[in-house]
């Protein structure tokens, strides 16, 4: 009999400890850490050109996260993307003449929403749409443009 | 017998391996409500296949969490980006390696000594002597195997990303020096529940559990009963565990993707 309890109590131990492991890994090092499960509202913005957004990317107002990408559409009539966004309830006094753009972390880095605070008294409601939107800044453009036009310094040289 | 019937037997014999272990499932599944009443005897596999594996898949786990830091650190140096060394060490574990290396291990661990303990048996007719008392070998012995076998490899699964994540931390932060705060806010960042954690280490976990116990149960249940044919069965087992999981984790990689 008690050899038959210390396996039930060692099968149970290695039981908890799996689970204990598959909570640590579930909540410690994914990105559940920063799914909040508190309320939030949606705003819409339309943007000519996304770049590289994606679903869930954040949306942050002074660098700091305040909410993410729900869905990306395309608008069939405007040729728009319509991006939906998902915002913390918490934050609820932004200006409704606030603007958003789409940013890139770094110069390589993921891309996100950026909101710039305006100057209105009246805030932002759910369902709102952003009017003021800034498109992505496509990299290869810069480059491509900066290939072809050449710096003012090149062109001084040859003219001579 | 020349060469090429030889290879050809050997092919054909082969197959019928995989076939034989395929028509075992179906009777392991309608063992499986008789094997209930044998809970007991689950408990006691578990213990076994599962706490008995914890030290070396524990030991493992951290190794394989340092070296991959190691590696990874110097060569994202390269590029400026050791910051995201955290982030790799768990893309690649809960992805790939924490699975693969755990079913490998308790194919090694667990699966030779079910092969190894139910061919015994069989070679000594301990089955047979249990079909005369009216005691079902399948339900008593086999599917309380098979059934522990399934619930203990996802659990080891947890348990060897948990320490290679501690590992790499432990290589990383405390010994090569990135910063706490940096580690962290990369991995969590980037890292997704569903599609790395449950995707990878459960479901990947589930399905070498059942592929390496079934092996196992099968070899173990079909040996011929010689010492000689226990022998073949527990390095067969080896043999066809190691292939079954990699070839599998190539095909269920490229569903998940």
């Amino acid at each position: 009999m008690t050899q038959r309890r210390s396996y039930a109590v060692g099968t149970g131990l290695f039981i908890v400890l799996g689970f204990a492991a598959l909570a640590y890994l579930a909540t410690q090092t994914t990105s559940l850490v920063n799914v909040r499960h508190g309320d939030s509202y949606t705003l819409k913005a339309r943007f000519t050109n996304i770049g590289q957004l994606k679903d869930r990317a954040p949306v942050k107002l002074a660098g700091v996260r305040i909410g993410s990408v729900q869905s990306i559409q395309l608008e069939p009539q405007k040729l728009d993307a319509l991006v939906t966004l998902s915002i913390d309830k918490r934050f609820n006094q932004i200006p409704e003449d606030s603007s958003a753009s789409v940013l890139t972390s770094g110069l390589l880095g993921d891309q996100y929403i950026g909101i710039q605070p305006g100057g209105s008294p009246d805030s932002f409601k759910n369902g709102d749409e952003v009017i003021l939107t800034q498109s992505a800044v496509q990299l290869e453009d810069l480059i491509g443009k900066f290939l072809v036009n050449g710096s003012p310094g090149d062109k001084d040289k040859k003219k001579p | 017998m020349n060469a090429r019937v030889k290879r050809r037997n050997l092919v054909v014999e082969g197959l019928a391996q995989i076939g034989d272990a395929g028509l075992f499932l179906p009777t392991l599944l309608a063992a499986m409500p008789r094997s209930l009443r044998y809970f007991r005897e689950i408990v006691r596999q578990i213990w076994f296949t599962g706490a008995m594996s914890l030290i070396i898949i524990m030991t493992c786990g951290l190794f394989v969490g340092m070296v991959l830091a190691l590696q990874l650190y110097h060569v994202l140096e390269i590029f400026g980006g050791t910051a995201s060394t955290g982030t790799v060490v768990a893309l690649s574990v809960y992805r790939e390696l924490g699975p693969v290396v755990t079913a490998l291990l308790f194919a090694g661990r667990a699966g030779t000594s079910i092969t190894a303990e139910i061919g015994l048996m069989r070679a000594t007719d301990q089955l047979s002597a249990m079909e005369m008392m009216a005691v079902d070998p399948v339900a008593y012995v086999v599917t309380p195997r098979f059934i522990a076998g399934i619930i203990a490899m996802p659990l080891l699964c947890c348990v060897f990303s948990a320490m290679a994540i501690f590992g790499g931390h432990l290589v990383g932060v405390t010994w090569l020096g990135i910063d706490n705060g940096t580690f962290w806010s990369n991995m969590t960042s980037n890292v997704e529940v569903w599609k790395d954690v449950i995707d990878g280490v459960i479901w990947k976990g589930l399905a070498f559990g059942t592929v390496v116990t079934l092996i196992s149960v099968h070899q173990g249940y079909t040996t011929p009963p010689t010492s000689e044919g226990v022998a073949y069965a527990t390095t067969r087992t080896v043999v066809a565990s190691s292939i079954a999981i990699l070839a599998l984790d190539f095909v269920l990689t490229a569903f998940m993707m």
